[in-house]
């Protein structure tokens, strides 16, 4: 049973296809990095999970009771104001929208929610903090927390490691793999950096305008094109 | 001031025009710290000059004029938010290109009907003098619509303000959100625009919010101290302009421009000290 599978897809923009002949399935528990250079259709593939573009051939399923606004989002760093005056609980309990329904105002469950989530980013200390005066480690957290606060099942994450440093970097990746092993939520990762996708994945979906490669890590790093694009490095 | 307050209260086109302005800084700040995070600052700009050109021609046509302005304001704001989406046309152009043409037909207009008189001077620049009791009754409703309407779409505000991508991939009709929110804007600027005048209105939109993000960094802090600045503002404004004689409109954005500079200075040393 999948939460997400994609049927010979393809998506793009304006007719032009960004990215084709998609075959890939995300199921529960499952950590899915995809990888791929700049142009190859990776963020038109997040787009095209989240739903904000649909697919120009073959179709996307969500199944397993996954409704379209049960996904969390983790954007580009860049694509969240960084001058934005708002205070950690207000950006974290914005998660729980889809929640809201018909309601005009976060309930008590929401509340709750919201902290729950802090504690499990380690943010809780920073609750009446402004997102402006946040480190860059900080502010996924905060951004986190709040993907956490819209979904318990899927979480799609776009690079969100970019601008960070080689620590914060390390204690992002650590966070996300407790995130997908403890609480056994579905991370799908867009990520440049092929040896922490190899050691963090369970699988991985290569593309180049097209799909590569689909397989489990393993699989991978059997594979031809897995052997090219990790560059033959040495284990260590 | 409390004496002055009273004196000015003893005159009804004063009390009119002192409770819609009151109402309408209130819209005008409340939506404004969405739009000036949105980056739409302009648009208000726009929207009063499109006011202005539908305002002259509904007197030329002898028409109600806020029966005809506001859903022609209400349309150039659909439009002008169509624009900024669209790649072809870029947002700024676009709002730059409307309002100066919006302008530009009511200045014609304007000149081959009455002449530039004294009504197109109130119209730029505003008159106290201009609310009648129809219009003040009409801005009364439609500016409480507004609050309540901001009120119940609070949570949804904020949302698609701070990122609209992740609002709309966890399943929030930004489109729609953000259609309410520019006709809102669109009504406060056309109950506004009399009073304040078209060249001025748009002051009462971004003012408010830029000078309290100066201090405050929480975004429920910024929308009160925007709300709270704004009704000050105007209050303190027109008392100012009754007892100086000076024209309202421009006295209310000067005084928001000595509220700038010192929510500017106080903010430095907030966060400057840390």
């Amino acid at each position: 049973m999948a939460f997400i599978e994609c049927k010979n897809a393809a998506f793009g923009y304006e007719g032009k296809a960004a990215v084709d002949q998609l075959n890939f399935k995300v199921e529960e528990g499952n950590y899915l990095c995809i990888v791929g250079e700049n142009g190859s259709g990776k963020s038109t593939l997040m787009k095209g999970i989240l739903g904000l573009i649909s697919p120009m051939e073959g179709e996307l399923i969500l199944s397993d009771g996954l409704k379209k606004n049960e996904i969390g989002y983790l954007p580009q760093q860049s694509e969240v104001q960084k001058n934005f005056p708002a205070s950690v609980y207000e950006v974290v309990i914005s998660g729980r929208l889809n929640r809201l329904g018909g309601r005009i105002f976060f309930g008590k469950k929401d509340k709750r929610a919201a902290l729950e989530k802090m504690e499990m980013m380690g943010i809780l200390d920073l609750k009446n903090q402004s997102y402006q005066e946040l480190s860059g480690g900080q502010r996924q957290r905060v951004l986190l927390a709040r993907a956490l606060c819209a979904t318990q099942k899927v979480l799609l994450l776009d690079e969100p490691v970019t601008g960070l440093d080689p620590a914060t970097t390390r204690e992002m990746y650590r966070c996300i793999r407790e995130l997908n092993k403890k609480h056994g939520i579905a991370v799908i990762m867009i990520s440049h950096d092929i040896d922490m996708a190899v050691q963090e994945a369970t699988h991985i979906l290569q593309l180049a305008e097209t799909q590569v490669f689909f397989g489990t890590t393993q699989e991978y790093e059997r594979s031809k094109v897995g052997k090219v694009w990790m560059g033959g490095e040495d284990d260590d | 001031m409390i004496s002055v307050l009273q004196e000015m209260l003893s005159y009804p086109f004063l009390t009119r025009a002192l409770l819609v302005g009151f109402l309408v800084s209130l819209c005008a700040a409340l939506l404004g710290v969405s739009l000036v995070l949105k980056r739409y600052s302009m648009i208000g700009d726009g929207l009063s000059h499109v006011g202005f050109g539908t305002l002259s021609v509904a007197t030329a046509l002898g028409v109600a004029p806020l029966k005809l302005t506001i859903p022609v304001v209400v349309a150039a704001a659909f439009l002008l938010l169509q624009l900024s989406e669209s790649a072809k046309i870029k947002g700024d152009s676009a709002i730059a290109m409307i309002s100066s043409g919006a302008l530009a037909i009511g200045v014609m207009t304007v000149s081959m009907t009455t002449g530039m008189n004294m009504e197109v001077y109130n119209y730029m620049f505003g008159s106290i003098l201009s609310v009648s009791t129809e219009d003040a009754r009409l801005s009364v409703v439609l500016s409480i619509a507004v609050l309540i309407l901001f009120l119940i779409f609070y949570n949804r505000i904020f949302a698609i303000t701070f990122d609209e991508t992740f609002a709309k991939a966890t399943g929030t009709k930004v489109k729609i959100y953000n259609m309410i929110i520019a006709l809102l804007t669109a009504i406060t600027i056309v109950l506004g625009m009399r009073m304040m005048g078209a060249m001025l209105i748009s002051s009462l939109i971004i003012f408010p919010a830029l000078t309290s993000m100066q201090v405050f960094k929480k975004f429920l802090s910024v929308v009160i101290s925007a709300a709270v600045l704004s009704v000050g503002c105007f209050l303190t404004g027109m008392i100012f302009s009754y007892v100086y004689s000076t024209p309202s409109g421009a006295t209310v954005v000067c005084i928001n421009i000595i509220m700038f500079v010192v929510f500017t200075i106080v903010g430095k040393l907030m966060h400057g000290t840390k």
